[in-house]
């Protein structure tokens, strides 16, 4: 059992707000990813969760406790680094063997040089020989256990690191970017491992990345950040399909979401879809919720300036007809028989166009609120 | 290019060698001929022709006298014994505090670096007086520890280990603290192994320098019985034995040799750890 | 409400704790202690102890002293040997540091060029950095004796009958400058060496395919220009070297003759531990000191540099 609990945690390096009052429960047994851009302070709560760093204000809560007068060791959670941070002089089983060397090992048995004359200590070493090489086998790293970390592959490093964790079953697993350093093959792969790894431990994750791929295809929940602050916490698929924000919008999803203000809309003498709340200043819609249409009057109309085949689907670049900002859309390769220099228009779906205000915030239709509650 | 003017390539060739070898015994000739003197009978140094090698062996004789009218071996052990306490004691002192000034945040260590950073323009000989006047008022004087205790805090260990401590990174530390580590325990288990070159490189530069030292143990030191190599091999000149040149020459043979056959059997660890401490 | 001074007042607070239960404020103190006693007790303390020495009569043994201002420092600077002692270092480093930083950089050059017996010619020229300078100073005694040296014999044979290069006023200095040059040599060689490891082999493809690809263009347009930081640093180091030059001074002419060799180290060392006149050697000991000083600064200051450059 290990809900987190964050409550308005703050966090300032000299005058610059890194941690701007992020509140943010999550579940036990749950797979959070936090998302975001690079600097927006995602490392740094994951930091704070782990007791790392001290947050300036706000308490951390595990497991309905309050952990902020807690080293990291008594925290019961273990960390994946992005660079791994394996111990580059200790062989793979000395790495994963720490860990519970350092929690089972009274004093007077970790001393250096009399350490290992001290009674009791081969027992307990027999144990956590019986351990390492039961973790080691399940992330099929047991045939590496004598190399030392220098002779190993980057995904061989990385299910080294994932054994260190996992060996002293943590109540929390913490992961900073630990995909990053893989090439793009191995990320995939590694991706379905450690939910697979999720599912099978069952206790909570804790997973940061700026990849929004990764957070879509390996989260229960998805929270987003930006500049220190939280945007939106939800499913993936949620945050989606009904974004909160325009910055979640912009974030989630690729190709980005297409963004066009309504001044602009107006001025290319498209007329606004039905619907439209006042207050709305920019509209959005995703790549597969545009259509190709002969261009016509009092529609959105433009030129295809590329093409991008991908096999399944075909993205075009569409530049919009005062030759301002672009649109992409996404056609099936049956259908679209565009090529770059065709003039098009573009029939937009209402019911998948999201409204924002002046300050990014979601504006929901009539029928969306209903449907919402 | 080059390849078409082969002869051109020799020829760079026969110069480079020619040059090396001129200046190779510039600083080889004071050996050979230190050795070459260490063989001889007294009658044969003083010959009008010169022949590298001894026509009359001398060398047992002449090391003979070396080893019995002074300690030599004494000398030797001497050297060994302030060389290793120093560099122990140096170890001892600089880690923790080159740990703490590379890894971790507490009040006032700016101020501590700082500190650091002025100590390292003190240059040794400059601190002679009152090095003396301290030990003459503890009545240390002409002991092993006037011999060992001034150096044993070195500004320069600690920037230097210092620089390497923070060329690990700090997700090494956090992880380290994770799996449940204590600080001095990180310095023994993570930061000491990770940086055993480094250590060695200090180690290699502060042995050679305190083996070497004239300037301190003359000072420090009057008595045989605790004197350096260094200071040894004066003693031994100045004394009856050593107006003859072919046991004086032995006695420099012995007191250079440790130092020497260390290095040639591990030459890249010397000079790129004298290279590398010096550029730091 | 909170006003923004009792929340920042929080954070200090906050900090504090988490310094105190991390340990890392305590075990940070408790790593520098011992470190910092020492600091303060050997090194600072003393500095301090010798500006204070120096502003005193104070002669060894003695339990009484005065402070007598800068009267040392008068008798210093009106004092002939303090001036010979001087400029003897100066032009014992003026012979020292451009003799050592050119021969060291040819050889170095010449080492790089080719690999043939490369380990051989590094170890030869680097062997008198590692020997000790008191015994190998006795062996340069021996080697510029008058009659049985071997410098006077080689000359001997050539026809020119040498001096007695270390008791005549007009060569003992010129040949311990022979012998640092000797013994620093190798150091340079090896810094050097290390300089044009760095060098990227790119420069060398970019400044053949812009024609100069002769050895001398290569040298003038490439290996040199790179060289610039380490040669810099390689002459204020042969300098602060040559400034503390004792053991040679000590062994072969104790200065003499006549302080034709006396130098500023040897004169701090007879002053002070052969006529024990304290107040007295501490004085050049403050000026000794502000050269040094002086010279690590501007080593400090092109490291600097350097680290900037790349």
């Amino acid at each position: 059992m290990a809900e987190i609990e964050l409550r308005r945690i703050e966090k300032s390096y000299g005058e610059t707000a890194v941690v701007k009052g992020v509140s943010l429960s999550i579940r036990d047994g749950e797979f959070l990813t936090l998302v975001g851009p690079s600097g927006c302070g995602k490392s740094t709560l994951l930091r704070i969760i782990a007791g790392l760093e001290a947050q300036d204000s706000g308490e951390v809560m595990v497991a309905g406790r309050c952990v902020d007068d807690k080293r990291p060791k008594e925290r019961d959670v273990a960390m994946v680094f992005q660079s791994y941070a394996l111990y580059p002089h200790l062989s793979v089983f000395d790495n994963v063997a720490l860990p519970l060397r350092t929690r089972r090992l009274s004093f007077a048995q970790r001393l250096p040089f009399v350490g290992r004359a001290v009674p009791g200590r081969g027992g307990i070493e027999k144990v956590i020989r019986a351990e390492v090489e039961q973790a080691a086998s399940m992330l099929d790293i047991a045939h590496l256990l004598h190399r030392k970390p220098g002779q190993l592959s980057g995904g061989q490093r990385q299910r080294v690191a994932l054994g260190r964790a996992m060996v002293r079953h943590p109540a929390v697993f913490l992961m900073d970017e630990p995909l990053s350093n893989l090439d793009a093959k191995l990320r995939v792969q590694m991706r379905a491992e450690i939910t697979a790894l999720h599912r099978r431990l069952g206790v909570t994750f804790v997973y940061v990345t700026h990849d929004q791929a990764e957070a879509m295809t390996m989260s229960d929940r998805v929270a987003v950040m930006t500049a220190g602050e939280l945007l939106q916490v939800g499913q993936p698929e949620q945050l989606y399909r009904d974004p909160q924000d325009l910055r979640v919008a912009e974030m989630i999803g690729s190709p980005k979401i297409n963004v066009v203000s309504c001044d602009h809309w107006i001025s290319l003498g498209a007329s606004l879809p039905p619907g439209i709340d006042g207050n709305t200043t920019h509209l959005a819609f995703r790549p597969e919720a545009v259509g190709i249409a002969a261009s016509g009057d009092r529609r959105l109309n433009g030129v295809v300036t590329s093409v991008e085949n991908l096999g399944s689907d075909i993205f075009l670049n569409v530049a919009l007809a005062d030759g301002c900002g672009a649109v992409v859309v996404r056609t099936h390769p049956d259908i679209s028989r565009s090529e770059p220099g065709r003039p098009v228009g573009l029939q937009i779906d209402p019911a998948s166009l999201l409204q924002f205000d002046g300050a990014g915030m979601r504006l929901r239709q009539a029928e969306q609120v209903e449907a919402a509650a | 290019m080059i390849a078409r003017f082969p002869y051109r390539r020799f020829a760079g060739r026969i110069a480079r060698h020619a040059i090396l070898i001129l200046t190779a015994a510039f600083a080889l000739l004071p050996f050979v001929w230190m050795v070459s003197l260490s063989l001889k009978p007294p009658e044969e140094i003083f010959q009008a022709d010169f022949h590298l090698w001894p026509t009359a062996f001398h060398g047992v004789e002449n090391y003979r006298v070396a080893l019995t009218a002074a300690p030599m071996f004494r000398f030797l052990l001497n050297g060994l014994l302030v060389c290793t306490a120093i560099f122990a004691l140096q170890l001892l002192v600089c880690i923790p505090c080159a740990y703490a000034l590379a890894k971790l945040r507490f009040r006032g260590r700016d101020t501590l670096f700082s500190a650091v950073l002025v100590g390292l323009l003190l240059p040794p000989q400059a601190l002679a007086i009152p090095h003396f006047v301290l030990l003459n008022v503890f009545g240390l004087l002409d002991t092993y520890a006037a011999l060992i205790l001034p150096w044993v805090i070195s500004t320069f260990g600690i920037f230097l280990l210092r620089q390497f401590f923070r060329s690990i990174p700090d997700e090494i530390i956090h992880a380290a603290r994770l799996d449940g580590l204590g600080e001095f325990e990180i310095i023994w288990r993570i930061m000491i192994p990770m940086t055993t070159p480094a250590l060695a490189a200090f180690g290699i530069f502060s042995i050679v320098a305190h083996w070497n030292d004239l300037f301190w143990p003359l000072i420090a030191v009057r008595s045989a019985e605790i004197s350096t190599p260094a200071l040894g091999i004066l003693l031994f000149r100045d004394d009856e034995a050593g107006q003859f040149l072919g046991p004086l020459m032995a006695g420099a043979v012995i007191i250079v040799a440790p130092l020497l056959v260390a290095f040639l059997i591990a030459q890249r660890r010397f000079i790129d750890g004298l290279a590398v401490t010096t550029m730091k | 409400m909170k006003t923004p001074d009792q929340d920042r007042q929080r954070r200090v607070d906050a900090k504090a704790s988490f310094a105190k239960r991390s340990g890392e404020h305590g075990v940070g103190w408790l790593a520098v202690s011992p470190a910092l006693l020492l600091l303060v007790g050997l090194l600072f303390g003393p500095a301090a102890a010798v500006v204070l020495f120096s502003l005193t009569d104070w002669q060894l043994g003695s339990f009484t002293f005065h402070f007598i201002g800068v009267a040392n420092f008068r008798a210093l600077f009106t004092d002939p040997t303090f001036w010979k002692a001087l400029t003897n270092t100066l032009v014992y480093a003026a012979i020292v540091v451009p003799g050592t930083v050119l021969l060291g950089l040819v050889v170095a050059l010449l080492i790089e060029a080719s690999p043939g017996l490369r380990g051989f010619y590094r170890a030869a020229h680097f062997l008198p950095v590692m020997s000790t300078m008191s015994a190998m100073a006795i062996v340069w005694g021996t080697m510029l004796h008058p009659t049985i040296g071997l410098v006077n014999r080689g000359l001997g044979a050539v026809g020119i009958s040498g001096v007695n290069w270390l008791r005549d006023e007009r060569t003992a200095l010129l040949a311990l400058a022979l012998i640092g040059i000797w013994q620093g040599l190798g150091f340079a060689m090896v810094l050097f060496v290390s300089g044009l490891k760095a060098v990227p082999q790119q420069l060398y493809d970019a400044a053949a395919i812009d024609g100069a690809d002769g050895v001398l263009d290569r040298l003038r347009f490439v290996t040199l220009p790179m060289l610039g930081p380490v040669t810099m640093f390689v002459v204020i180091l042969t300098a602060k070297r040559s400034f503390e030059v004792f053991d040679s001074v000590r062994v072969l002419t104790q200065g003499g003759p006549n302080y034709a060799s006396e130098v500023l180290l040897h004169r701090l060392y007879t002053e002070s531990f052969d006529f024990l006149r304290m107040g007295y050697g501490a004085a050049l000991t403050v000026i000794y000191l502000a050269i040094i000083v002086l010279l690590t600064l501007t080593q400090a200051r092109l490291l600097e540099r350097r680290v900037h450059y790349s």
